[in-house]
């Protein structure tokens, strides 16, 4: 992976930065022998590694403002960090770097039912917002997979969803403010415990910048009621075809479940395996969510039943019981797993209209065959976001590339389907290069003079987002 | 100047020599509005997928045309926009474009999310005549920064748009709406204590010679049982009732503001942090409707008073809709007018698209 040349000034420096962060941050807050930053050498893409000039871990706004405004000054690039749990690199360091971790700001801050809503430093992990409030009643809706691990802060960064989205939606549907801290070092209140901007929607256009624009240090979130309850079905038919065909049905019956996962076969072979959930042996299948109370929930299990039907299932398990609802959800759950222990595997992310289902299913299939890799899939069939896992061995040589060049071939297919690349991990390194596949010049011209405003010097995250030939008059200058 | 087409729509931009008024059906004329009228008038459905619940339209499709090809289909727009052509004494049709520019969400705000939350896609020109996509037709997007939401809420002042992507939802075959009588500065309490409860409030508001109302949708034995628990528990908050056949009306009332329409003085919107409505609400004085539980406020006043000194301390912003003060959007606090003001120079370098709109 390219990334641009390091600072030669910089790296000769770094005991001059390192120095001078230590005037601004407490002393166990600046970190750089390089036994220590290697921690923070890569996220969650682990094939590409760089280590920073320098950790940071503050612990307040104040710090953040504080060490951005004398990393500002002296012309150095920082990389922020919540959890580095990002699939696409987001967090990558670049080697004339500081890395910002938000690791110790997870406190919550305020907790406010009556407005339904929770403030939190943005450091604090996705499933912990949950638990600050679940005795309650109460729940944060996004919930990506990571969600034990992931921060709020990388959250923000990348827009990030999770299965329950279609009904709740993702980040940005349930961040109602952000402070914000300026690569300048200034403190910047957006948005608060009230509905929608008096003025531009600042809010929207730092959702899913990925720690271009700012550093977000606290989050107020909206939190909803529990439901009543929840119940999955299980229902496998005979190919990828009919279950998308099953999919579409039912959304057009005017039902909409709070989730519609998708798996195919190698996927439920591969879980079968790991984690013996008692899937059937099918070539497809979905789980379906719906909420409500037991009635609510039987009407409308009875109606997606009817159109099941039509499709004739090889199976249509509903659970009747928590502990059977478990084992709907545990292969699921457990697919990511699963398929990393029998192989390495690279997670696409692109989204496609539901509809164009099929046809990519079956495209995918063909380009498996062409590259000579395997992919197997489970996503989120209810918002057509897909998440295509290609498996390869990284100890053989050239195999890294190929799976490469044949996501890339995925990626291309679903924009050229109507979709886009990324549907909810964010473009970081990973697909950067891509990005001229989806935008015309002048639409990437536009978003990069949105940076521009936040961020003059081009000095937070840079490398990311865009291809690097397409940002180096920015970045350079 | 009237252009039918995104082409048309370029060339105007591109040689306007001086202020463009971005205009769509011209019913929300809010904001200082000078220079040349340019009317987009780009129309039609272009893309209407129903079983993957999006659509894609042009920006100067009547919203009428919108909501009856998805009411055809069994569907609607998840954010319930209204018709402020009444109460602003405005004759024409509300756009599409215009209730993206305008970011218009309904009483569905609290559980479907506001008109920028369903946008998933624009066309638009900038300030220089380059046309510019963001976003697309799917759900799930986020490939780049999103410009939509920048777009949404700007009131034409970034771009002018020319086409706009929703998703969408099925629309509920049965609604019915609990009712409490008690007066709006009390109802909060009820409508925090309604949308606190698991039992999915599609609308929490306040409504002169109705009281305060909370509405549920879905299926028909769903419907039932939710609204039959939601007036239990709102029954200490006053007399309840559920109203079925009426429900819609009530709705339509609060979404077009029709209980003010022909009356005189100036139309404030202030959205806030719910628990300070009653507070507010005393200090202003004069009628007012709540809606999204509290947290809007719509509010006519004594022509020519400030709003925002009558109602301080408040979190959130007002917006006078109707009057003739010249603070019409809430002034931002400087950092915040900083980005604003260079957002605007990146987009529109000439500052041509309707300058000063919301200032």
């Amino acid at each position: 992976m390219q990334m641009p040349i390091p600072n030669a000034d910089l790296l000769a420096n770094k005991a001059q930065i390192v120095a001078r962060l230590r005037e601004v941050l407490p002393r166990d807050a600046v970190i750089d022998d390089p036994a220590e930053t290697r921690a923070y050498e890569c996220d969650a893409l682990s094939a590409y590694r760089c280590q920073p000039l320098a950790v940071i871990l503050p612990r307040s706004t104040a710090e953040v403002s504080a060490a951005l405004k004398l990393l500002h000054e002296l012309g150095v690039p920082v990389v922020p960090r919540g959890a580095g749990t990002s699939l696409a690199g987001g967090s990558m360091p670049q080697a004339d770097s500081v890395v910002l971790g938000l690791a110790r700001m997870n406190g919550v801050l305020e907790t406010d039912y009556d407005n339904r809503f929770i403030r939190v430093q943005a450091g604090r992990t996705n499933l912990s917002v949950t638990g600050a409030v679940e005795s309650d009643g109460w729940f944060y809706a996004p919930d990506p997979s990571s969600q034990l691990a992931c921060a709020i802060s990388g959250n923000i960064a990348m827009n990030s969803g999770g299965a329950h989205c279609l009904k709740y939606g993702v980040t940005t549907n349930n961040l109602l403010g952000v402070t914000m801290v300026s690569m300048a070092g200034e403190v910047v209140e957006i948005g608060g415990a009230y509905l929608d901007s008096g003025g531009l929607d600042l809010l929207g256009l730092i959702c899913g910048s990925e720690g271009q624009l700012g550093v977000v240090t606290e989050a107020t979130l909206k939190i909803l009621p529990k439901p009543e309850g929840a119940r999955p079905v299980l229902i496998g038919f005979s190919s990828n075809e009919i279950a998308g065909a099953c999919v579409a049905d039912i959304i057009r019956a005017g039902i909409l479940p709070v989730a519609i996962e998708f798996m195919d076969r190698p996927c439920i072979r591969a879980t079968e395996a790991f984690c013996h959930a008692g899937y059937p042996d099918c070539e497809a299948l979905l789980i379906v969510e719906c909420e409500g109370s037991g009635a609510e929930i039987d009407e409308q299990i009875g109606m997606i039943r009817q159109i099941a039907t039509r499709h004739d299932p090889v199976e249509f398990r509903e659970a009747g019981s928590a502990d059977e609802a478990a084992r709907i959800w545990l292969g699921r759950k457990s697919a990511f797993g699963a398929m990393g222990q029998i192989n390495d595997y690279m997670c696409l992310d692109g989204t496609i209209p539901v509809n164009e289902l099929p046809f990519v299913l079956r495209r995918i299939g063909e380009l498996s065959k062409e590259f000579g890799l395997d992919v197997a899939n489970v996503f989120h069939a209810g918002d057509g976001n897909m998440h295509p896992l290609i498996l390869y061995n990284a100890n053989e040589a050239g195999q890294q590339e190929l799976c490469e060049q044949l996501g890339a071939e995925i990626l291309k297919l679903c924009v050229e389907v109507g979709g886009c690349l990324t549907g909810e991990h964010g473009v970081g390194i990973e697909k950067r290069d891509l990005m001229t596949v989806q935008f015309a010049p002048a639409d990437l011209e536009a978003q990069l003079r949105v940076k521009d405003v936040f961020d003059p010097k081009w000095l937070l995250n840079p490398a990311k987002v865009f291809p690097l030939s397409v940002t180096e008059s920015r970045r350079v200058s | 100047m009237r252009v039918e087409s995104e082409t048309q729509l370029a060339e105007a931009v591109r040689d306007a020599s001086g202020a463009l008024v971005i205009r769509g059906g011209g019913t929300r004329p809010v904001g200082r509005c000078v220079g040349e009228a340019l009317e987009v008038a780009i129309s039609g459905i272009s893309l209407y997928e129903p079983s993957a619940l999006t659509m894609v339209v042009g920006a100067g499709t009547p919203l009428a045309e919108v909501e009856a090809a998805l009411a055809a289909e069994g569907q609607r727009l998840p954010f319930e926009p209204g018709d402020w052509g009444k109460v602003l004494g405005t004759p024409g049709h509300s756009t599409i474009g215009g209730v993206v520019a305008a970011n218009v969400s309904g009483p569905r705000r609290v559980q479907a999310g506001a008109c920028r939350d369903s946008l998933i896609g624009v066309r638009f020109v900038d300030g220089r005549g380059d046309v510019i996509k963001n976003g697309g037709r799917v759900m799930k997007n986020v490939t780049g920064y999103d410009l939509a939401k920048l777009m949404a809420g700007s009131w034409g002042t970034l771009g002018v748009l020319s086409e706009v992507a929703f998703k969408l939802l099925p629309a509920a075959p049965t609604q019915a709406t609990v009712i409490v009588d008690m007066p709006a500065g009390a109802a909060q309490v009820a409508l925090a204590t309604a949308l606190g409860s698991p039992f999915d409030v599609s609308g929490a508001g306040w409504v002169p010679g109705v009281g305060a109302v909370v509405r549920v949708e879905g299926l028909a034995q769903s419907v039932q049982y939710r609204a039959d628990k939601l007036a239990t528990l709102l029954a200490p908050f006053g007399t309840v009732r559920i109203e079925q056949d009426g429900s819609g009306a009530i709705w339509a009332k609060l979404r077009d503001l029709t209980p003010f329409v022909g009356k005189p003085g100036d139309l404030w919107r202030l959205s806030v942090k719910p628990s300070e409505t009653a507070d507010i609400i005393a200090r202003l004085g004069g009628e007012v409707m709540l809606d999204w539980g509290g947290g809007l406020i719509w509010a006519l006043l004594a022509e020519g008073v400030d709003a925002r000194a009558l109602a301080a301390p408040y979190s959130g912003h007002a917006t006078l809709m109707r009057g003739s003060r010249a603070d019409i959007f809430q002034p931002e606090p400087a950092p915040v007018a900083k980005i604003s003001a260079g957002l605007r120079a990146q987009f529109d370098p000439r500052g041509i698209l309707n300058p000063g709109r919301m200032s």
